[in-house]
């Protein structure tokens, strides 16, 4: 690359020029860094927010004002305000009955882990709202699940009642082929996005057998003021 | 070379010759683009020109990149050595890509969310690192920025006309807005990986066709 290599010996370049400029370069980068990291995690994290209220709001539809429920270690829920640890979201409508709780699954899809929002009304121990939250999967086919409306329709009363003792679901949410589905906890499956709406299914049924029973038998908590 | 720049048009061919920073402007646009010329970048013209939205955004954040990257590479030209300026380049370029990734999700959450990981894999674009090797660490921050605002330009073209083409055959529609009667079957083809290669390949074959066409007629 330079000529000096055919005359004569490489002379040693000199080191100090170049950490002068690696060093100075590397300090004001950092600091750039820093300063736009600074400057848009507010907005960021709005946003963040934002987006989750509105998700909130898709998958438990009419609700007006929402508060956020921590479970605790003894498995116990209680109302919060921060948003650390693991957190349930409850939404009532304008006069401020219960319309259920939003929570949060995730599970492998095809493509990566799949973060999905439902809604669950603890009164009629139904599923009522579906929505997800984030997904990689393959644009044209496995992210039907975000927008084929008869795989949508699934999730606006699914049956996930529970057993007599309140300890776990009745029948387990099964997916089912595409039309196959015949009973109210069966989720019919799309054509072309089988593993995708089968993973939502798992990920549902997986996610409901561990809160059925725990928001169930802690209803009041909800309602209580 | 001049006689392709009479491809590009007569009018700016005067504008070249008045000021050369037009023409480095130009040439990134048309006779030199990145994708349909140099064919550079490739990674994310197939990866994310599946729809028109998410090819100009990230056309625009490539530019964007290019264009800062170029400027600083240029200021500092005399004063990096040339043993350490690969590595300099990089970190340049990388910082670029962090505010850029950092100034996405400020803008819209779900942006960031579908262009994914292809905001980080800028960094090992190319096109950027071979324009600060090949351009702005030999020439002035003016003709550096023209060159940087061209190839940039070319390349959300570029992009766009990918991202266009799939979106409307792959999901009908065009930003979002429905373009055909409901019982359009869409091409799902064209929204997958394999889509995006037939769509660069029909843009080439369009652009080598055009190309001989006129070395023809000089």
């Amino acid at each position: 690359m330079t000529d000096t290599s055919q005359t004569q010996v490489l002379e040693r370049p000199k080191s100090t020029p170049m950490l002068k400029a690696m060093v100075g370069i590397g300090i004001a980068c950092g600091l750039l860094i820093v300063m736009t990291y600074e400057g848009t995690l507010p907005r960021i994290e709005r946003l963040k927010k934002e987006a989750l209220e509105q998700a909130i709001f898709r998958v438990l539809p009419g609700t007006v004002t929402t508060k956020t429920f921590l479970l605790s270690d003894a498995q116990k829920l209680e109302e919060t305000t921060s948003d650390e640890g693991t957190l349930v979201y409850a939404g009532y409508d304008g006069s401020g009955d219960l319309l259920g709780i939003a929570i949060e699954g995730s599970g492998q899809g095809y493509a990566d882990i799949i973060r999905i929002l439902y809604g669950y009304n603890p009164n009629t121990e139904k599923i009522i709202g579906f929505y997800v939250l984030e997904s990689k999967e393959t644009p044209g086919l496995g992210d039907k699940i975000e927008k084929d409306e008869s795989f949508l329709e699934n999730f606006v009363a699914l049956d996930v009642s529970l057993n007599g003792d309140l300890s776990t679901i009745q029948n387990e949410v099964v997916p089912v082929k595409a039309g196959a589905k015949e009973n109210p906890w069966e989720v019919d499956g799309i054509t072309g996005a089988t593993i995708s709406s089968r993973a939502i299914a798992n990920i549902m049924n997986e996610s409901i057998q561990y809160w059925g029973p725990l928001i169930v038998q802690q209803k009041e908590e909800f309602t209580a003021d | 070379m001049s006689a392709e720049d009479k491809n590009i048009n007569q009018g700016s061919l005067q504008m070249a010759n008045a000021k050369p920073s037009t023409d480095e402007f130009i040439k990134g646009l048309w006779r030199d683009n990145p994708v349909f010329v140099q064919v550079l970048g490739m990674c994310p013209v197939l990866a994310v020109s599946n729809t028109a939205l998410n090819a100009l955004a990230m056309g625009l954040a490539t530019t964007f990149v290019l264009l800062m990257s170029n400027i600083l590479v240029s200021l500092l030209r005399n004063f990096i050595p040339k043993q350490v300026r690969i590595a300099s380049y990089i970190l340049i370029i990388a910082t670029f890509v962090t505010i850029t990734d950092y100034a996405i999700q400020a803008i819209s959450v779900e942006l960031h969310k579908s262009l994914g990981a292809f905001i980080s894999l800028i960094v090992v674009n190319c096109l950027i690192l071979s324009r600060a090797e090949a351009f702005a660490s030999k020439n002035t921050l003016g003709k550096s920025i023209a060159d940087a605002l061209g190839m940039g330009l070319g390349f959300v073209f570029a992009l766009f006309c990918l991202g266009a083409v799939r979106e409307i055959l792959g999901s009908g529609t065009f930003f979002d807005i429905a373009l055909f009667p409901s019982g359009f079957q869409e091409w799902v083809v064209m929204i997958l990986p394999a889509g995006g290669f037939f769509t660069l390949a029909i843009w080439l074959l369009i652009f080598n066709v055009f190309k001989e066409r006129k070395q023809k007629d000089e």
